[in-house]
C-alpha cells in the first residue's frame, strides 16, 4: 500500500508552486462544470494528458493507475446516463470526471507532501487567532499519510499470525481478535511517536517559520 | 513550581566540559518504581548500558535527554537541567529509538530528515545542503524522494539515524539500535556509532557491541548493580544472569 504518489522529475511542472497548481485545479473544475460541452470535456482531457505526460513527464503507468481506481464508476455513471439521459451527456459526464481525476493525481505526482501542507498550512493560518498552529495541522495531516501504510502493514501482520495459528479474520470474532491486538499495538506506538516527536523539537517554535520550503536533496 | 511544556524555558548556558550528572535519581511509574538512587557522572565517549528486560535501562536512557523527568533528583545535561531546560538538553542529546518505524514521521526520506531541523528553525537552504549531506552519509542518497516505509529495516534505521544526527546534537542516545537488524545492517550501524564524534550512550542486549566502550553499566532491579570497563562489567552481567 502506498500514499506518497510524488514522482520525482526534473520539470516545469514540479517548479510551479503547489499553490498554484491547487488553484488550477480549481480553475479546471469550474471551467469544466460550468462549461458541460464534449469539446471542453475532451479538450480539458487532453491538455490534462499534456501537461501531465508531456510537461511533467509522468510515466503513463502512475495516470493510468490512477484511472484504473475509478473505472467501474465511471462506467456506472455513463451507464446511467445513457440509459436516463443521453449519449453525449454520458460522454461529457465521464470526460470531465476523468479529467479532473487526472489533473488532481498530476497534481500530487508533482508536489511534495511538504508543499502541499505548506499550503494547507498557509490556509489555517487565519486560524492562529483562535489559538491554533497551523503547523500542527501540517504536522498530524503529514502523519496520517505516513502512518496509514504502517497501520496497513501491521493489521496485515496480526492477520498473518491468526492464520499461522488456524486462526481466520472473518466474522465478528475475526474482526475483534485483529482490531484489539491492533489498538493495542496503535496506543503504543503513538507512545513512542510522541517520545521521537519530542526527542526531535516538536515543542520547539521555530523563530518567525514562515511557510515551509519544500525539502529536497540539495 | 512545576515546569510545563509551554512555558518559555529560563535562560541557562551549557557547560560542554560537564557531561551527563544524576543526582539522587529515583523513577517510578505510578507506584511502580523503576529507578532507584542513581548518582552517576556521565563524561567517557562511549558508555554502554545492559540489563534485563524491565530492568529500567530503557527508562535510563530516556532520562538522558528528558523524554523521561524523574520523580525524585536532578539529570543535568552539560550543566542544564532536564526538568527546566528540556528544549535545550533535547537539541543538545539526539535520541535514536529501537523500531525506527515510530520514529519516522514524515511520509518521504528526505521530508523525514528534515523534521528535527524545521523544528530548530534552521533556513530552508542551509536544511537542504545537510539533508543531502546527512542521506549521503548514510546511504540513502538515492532514496531522497523515496516513500520511507518502503524501506527496508536497516534502510529505516539508517533514516531514524540520519534524521538525529542532522541536527547536530553534542550527544546521543541509542535504546537498542541493533535489536530488529539482521546481521549486515546490526554491523553497519555498529561501524556508524563507532565512526561518531559525539559522546554516545548505547543501550543494547547485543555485548560484543560495547567491547570497545569506555565503560558498561550494568543494570538489574532499578539500580546500577555494576559499573565499570567493558570487561569486568560484562562479566558480572553474565554471571548476575546465569544465577537466575
Amino acid at each position: 500500500m502506498t500514499l506518497a504518489l510524488y514522482v520525482a522529475r526534473q520539470s516545469a511542472v514540479h517548479r510551479m508552486p503547489a499553490g498554484a497548481k491547487l488553484l488550477a485545479l480549481a480553475l479546471l473544475a469550474v471551467v469544466l462544470f460550468a462549461v458541460p460541452t464534449l469539446p471542453v470535456a475532451a479538450a480539458g482531457l487532453l491538455g490534462v494528458l499534456a501537461v501531465g505526460l508531456g510537461a511533467a513527464r509522468l510515466p503513463v503507468a502512475s495516470l493510468a493507475r490512477q484511472a484504473r481506481t475509478v473505472r467501474w464508476w465511471l462506467a456506472g455513471l455513463f451507464v446511467f446516463h445513457a440509459l436516463f439521459s443521453d449519449l453525449p451527456t454520458a460522454a461529457v459526464t465521464v470526460l470531465r470526471l476523468l479529467a479532473l481525476v487526472l489533473a488532481a493525481a498530476v497534481v500530487t505526482a508533482t508536489t511534495r507532501v511538504t508543499e502541499m501542507v505548506a499550503v494547507i498550512e498557509w490556509l489555517c493560518a487565519p486560524l492562529r487567532v483562535f489559538g491554533v498552529r497551523p503547523a500542527r495541522i501540517g504536522l498530524v495531516i503529514a502523519m496520517a499519510l505516513r502512518f496509514i501504510p504502517v497501520l496497513a502493514e501491521r493489521a496485515d501482520r496480526i492477520r498473518e499470525a491468526q492464520a499461522a495459528r488456524g486462526g481466520s479474520a472473518r466474522g465478528l470474532r475475526g474482526v475483534r481478535t485483529t482490531v484489539t491486538p491492533l489498538l493495542v499495538q496503535l496506543l503504543q506506538m503513538a507512545h513512542t511517536i510522541s517520545e521521537a516527536l519530542d526527542a526531535r523539537g516538536a515543542d520547539d517554535e521555530p523563530p518567525a517559520r514562515g511557510r515551509r520550503s519544500p525539502v529536497t536533496a540539495a | 513550581m512545576r515546569f510545563r511544556r509551554s512555558d518559555p524555558e529560563p535562560e541557562a548556558v551549557a557547560d560542554p566540559t560537564r557531561g551527563i550528572e544524576l543526582r539522587g535519581v529515583s523513577h517510578r511509574y505510578d507506584d511502580r518504581p523503576v529507578l532507584a538512587d542513581l548518582d552517576l557522572h556521565l563524561t567517557e565517549p562511549r558508555i554502554g548500558i545492559v540489563g534485563a528486560n524491565g530492568s529500567g535501562k530503557s527508562t535510563f536512557a530516556r532520562l538522558l535527554n528528558g523524554l523521561v523527568v524523574p520523580t525524585d533528583g536532578r539529570v543535568l545535561v552539560d550543566g542544564l537541567d532536564t526538568r527546566t531546560s528540556v528544549r535545550a538538553v533535547r537539541r543538545r542529546v539526539g535520541f535514536v529509538f529501537q523500531d525506527p518505524d515510530a520514529q519516522i514521521v514524515h511520509p518521504t526520506v528526505a521530508e523525514d530528515a528534515a523534521y528535527g531541523l524545521e523544528n530548530q528553525g534552521v533556513p530552508a537552504p542551509e536544511r537542504a545542503v545537510r539533508v543531502t549531506e546527512a542521506l549521503a552519509r548514510y546511504g540513502l542518497d538515492g532514496h531522497a524522494d523515496h516513500p520511507a516505509h518502503l524501506l527496508s529495516g536497516g534502510q529505516k534505521q539508517l533514516l531514524a539515524i540520519a534524521g538525529v544526527l542532522v541536527m547536530r546534537p553534542a550527544r546521543v542516545v541509542f535504546d537498542e539500535p541493533t535489536t530488529l537488524l539482521d546481521l549486515i545492517n546490526a554491523r553497519r550501524i555498529v561501524r556508524i556509532i563507532d565512526d561518531l564524534e559525539q559522546q554516545v550512550v548505547v543501550v543494547t542486549h547485543q555485548l560484543d557491541l560495547l567491547a570497545a566502550f569506555d565503560r558498561v553499566l550494568v543494570i538489574d532491579g532499578g539500580r546500577v548493580v555494576e559499573d565499570a570497563a567493558p570487561r569486568p562489567a560484562i562479566a558480572a552481567y553474565r554471571a548476575l544472569m546465569e544465577g537466575r
